[in-house]
């Protein structure tokens, strides 16, 4: 290691040796390093948790173009849509279809304790409109009262759900209506709900006695192959004229369901806090490796200095210090990482995982901020006149 | 050899205060001295008399605040770091502590005041330049041992072997014999005192030390920041 980094320095790799020699010390700086990749690999994990929870709904169903209430922040929020607005929206040449959808919560009390469900109802001959995996399931939703569940839901046997098959179904009863599990699905990562459920659209009016089939809450609709789906919603929001709706793209609903979800609720701007903690904890805890690493070789630092070593070649020291304490920090940071967001997914159900993405990220990341934390440290060393650093 | 003139080093109405406001105390008071060429000067005083603070100023590891020093032909009044890096690299420093890199083996160590000229020697190069030099203050047999490995005599003599190994044209040596039995003592200053005679190296030593006296070419005494008095040789 020593040769094969003098090769690549061009001089004595003067931080590897530095670092080595004390190793009692050098593995307090990379426990140090590894701890600061724990924190914030664990916090993007919860809050990406939030965007995965996000996504996974709209993942489901395969549309172009919905429709929602102006209040509609996100699937289960705001108002309704009139179904009038679906015929309209049909009459356009370049929509080739449209369904309704019906979202809302229902509580399935248990005497372990309330689980609560998040029920999509949808058409279920509208297979178009559902991700491949749904509608091939959505097969058996005719029957009334049948639904398909969420395998992962919090509070409720993975085993025993995953067991449920149409010709073995499970039942469980809901403010007096008793609903037959005919299917499950792997879902998964609700943060309002505990898990998921989708019915048809008649067992969905059938459950929420209250709710109307002329007024679901959202549409989704389809256009022709080729067609710009832009130049169809903004011909949309001509034709339909109504100012409480919002027309948007389908991708366009999810970004801004996802935005709202970070930036407006509590969870989104807590997760969003944990991460910006996470990071400040992290540097802080990096310069400290570092600038306690450099104090510690400040005599020795003087007198290069005072043979005449510039600023430069004690930043390269301290850089190569940083490289190597970030890169040896970095591998047991994701291990354990890892294995503390599976415990923690295991445990709440939450798709908190650690991305490729964020593994390069945090550690482009920690390479920044040892770099940055190092040339720091060495500051004081450029002011000083040697002769007072002994 | 660069510089003008047959003197290293010329200091003129050299003053130097430590401490701000109250705490402000003066440590070198007015002092005008210089340099010969390839000549060895000792500086002596009793303790606290301004002789290590007046080599660090002359050795252009302390910035002047107050009147001049010309080292090799450079004025350090204002000297930008650049000037202050260049010099220092022709010159050696010998510290009361060794100093030496904890974590370097001896000629690592001795190899880094090679390589801070990057003269374009080679490893294997300034290998060899290094272990010569160990050879030199009888440390041939300990080359590849750490700091820590070393006696108090040993790492003292690695550090002189790294100040001389660039051949400095003025080495400064504070007390570089303290830490030495007698003879290793006389060798260092021997050593000294002949490379002052072959490659025209000026010396400037710190020391008490009485036999070193009889080398000097000139000895220097310092009290309270003053000169107080200069003689040539034996005083
Ligand atoms: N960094 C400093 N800050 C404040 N005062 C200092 C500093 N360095 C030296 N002094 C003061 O300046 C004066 C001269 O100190 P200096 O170290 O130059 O003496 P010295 O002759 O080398 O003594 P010694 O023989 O004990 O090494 C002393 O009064 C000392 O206390
Ligand atoms: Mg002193």
């Amino acid at each position: 290691m020593t040769h094969l980094l003098e090769r690549l320095l061009g001089r004595l790799p003067i931080g590897w040796l530095q670092l080595t020699h004390n190793r009692a010390r050098l593995y307090s700086a990379i426990a140090g390093v590894s701890f600061a990749n724990v924190l914030v690999i664990v916090q993007l994990g919860i809050a990406g948790s939030m965007t995965t929870a996000t996504l996974q709904q709209y993942a489901y169903f395969d549309a172009d173009i919905m429709i929602s209430a102006e209040d509609a922040n996100s699937m289960t929020e705001g108002g309704n849509v009139a179904r009038q607005r679906l015929f309209q929206a049909l009459a356009d040449p370049d929509i080739t279809g449209g369904v309704s959808l019906f979202v809302s919560n229902l509580t399935w009390e248990r005497p372990e304790g309330q689980v609560l469900l998040q029920v999509f109802g949808i058409d279920p001959n509208a297979t178009d409109f559902l991700s491949p995996i749904m509608a091939h399931k959505v097969a058996s939703l005719p029957l009334l009262n049948a639904a398909i569940i969420d395998r992962k839901t919090r509070g409720l046997d993975a085993e025993m759900l995953g067991g449920i098959r149409p010709h073995s179904p499970e039942t469980f009863e809901s403010s007096g209506k008793t609903i037959t599990l005919v299917d499950s699905f792997l879902g998964g990562g609700g943060f309002g709900t505990d898990g998921y459920l989708f019915v048809s659209d008649q067992t969905f009016l059938n459950l929420f006695a209250k709710r109307i089939s002329g007024a679901p809450d959202h549409i989704l609709l389809q256009v022709a192959r080729g067609a710009d789906v832009g130049a169809v919603v903004s011909r949309l929001r001509k034709t339909i004229g109504d100012k409480t709706l919002r027309i948007r793209s389908y991708a366009e609903a999810r970004a801004q369901d996802l935005a709202y979800q970070n930036t407006q609720r509590p969870t989104g701007l807590i997760f969003g806090f944990g991460v910006v903690i996470g990071i400040l904890v992290g540097i802080v805890i990096v310069y400290q490796v570092l600038s306690t690493d450099v104090a510690a070789h400040l005599r020795e630092y003087a007198t290069f200095k005072a043979m005449g070593y510039g600023h430069g070649f004690f930043l390269g020291i301290v850089l190569e210090e940083a490289m190597i304490l970030a890169i040896f920090g970095f591998a047991p940071g994701v291990i354990v990482a890892s294995g503390l967001l599976s415990i923690l997914n295991a445990k709440t159900g939450l798709p908190v995982a650690m991305t490729g993405e964020t593994a390069i990220m945090v550690f482009v990341g920690t390479l920044a901020a040892c770099a940055l934390s190092g040339a720091i440290a060495t500051r004081r060393l450029a002011a000083a006149d040697p002769a007072d650093l002994f | 050899m660069s510089g003008a003139g047959e003197n290293a080093i010329v200091a003129k109405g050299l003053n130097h205060w430590f401490g701000t406001g109250e705490a402000r105390k003066q440590a070198i008071f007015d002092v005008n001295l210089s340099f010969r060429r390839g000549s060895l000067t000792v500086l002596m005083g009793p303790s606290g008399s301004g002789k290590t603070t007046f080599l660090t100023l002359i050795g252009c590891l302390r910035d002047v605040m107050d009147g001049s020093v010309r080292m090799l032909g450079h004025e350090l009044n204002g000297a930008t770091n650049a000037t202050n890096e260049a010099l220092r690299r022709r010159s050696g420093f010998i510290f009361q502590a060794h100093n030496l890199h904890e974590s370097l083996s001896a000629i690592q160590n001795v190899m880094m005041g090679l390589q801070v000229h990057g003269r374009g020697l080679d490893k294997r190069q300034s290998r060899e330049a290094a272990a010569h030099m160990l050879g030199l203050v009888g440390l041939a047999d300990r080359v590849d041992y750490l700091p820590g490995n070393l006696s108090g005599g040993q790492k003292q003599r690695v550090a002189v072997a790294r100040a001389l190994v660039g051949n400095p044209e003025v080495v400064f040596a504070d007390e570089p014999t303290a830490a030495l039995d007698r003879t290793s003592g006389m060798n260092v200053v021997q050593m000294l005192k002949r490379l002052g005679a072959e490659r025209g190296t000026t010396t400037i030593m710190v020391t008490h030390d009485g036999r070193i006296l009889e080398l000097a070419d000139r000895i220097i005494t310092l009290e309270d920041g003053h000169v107080v008095r200069e003689s040539d040789g034996v005083p």
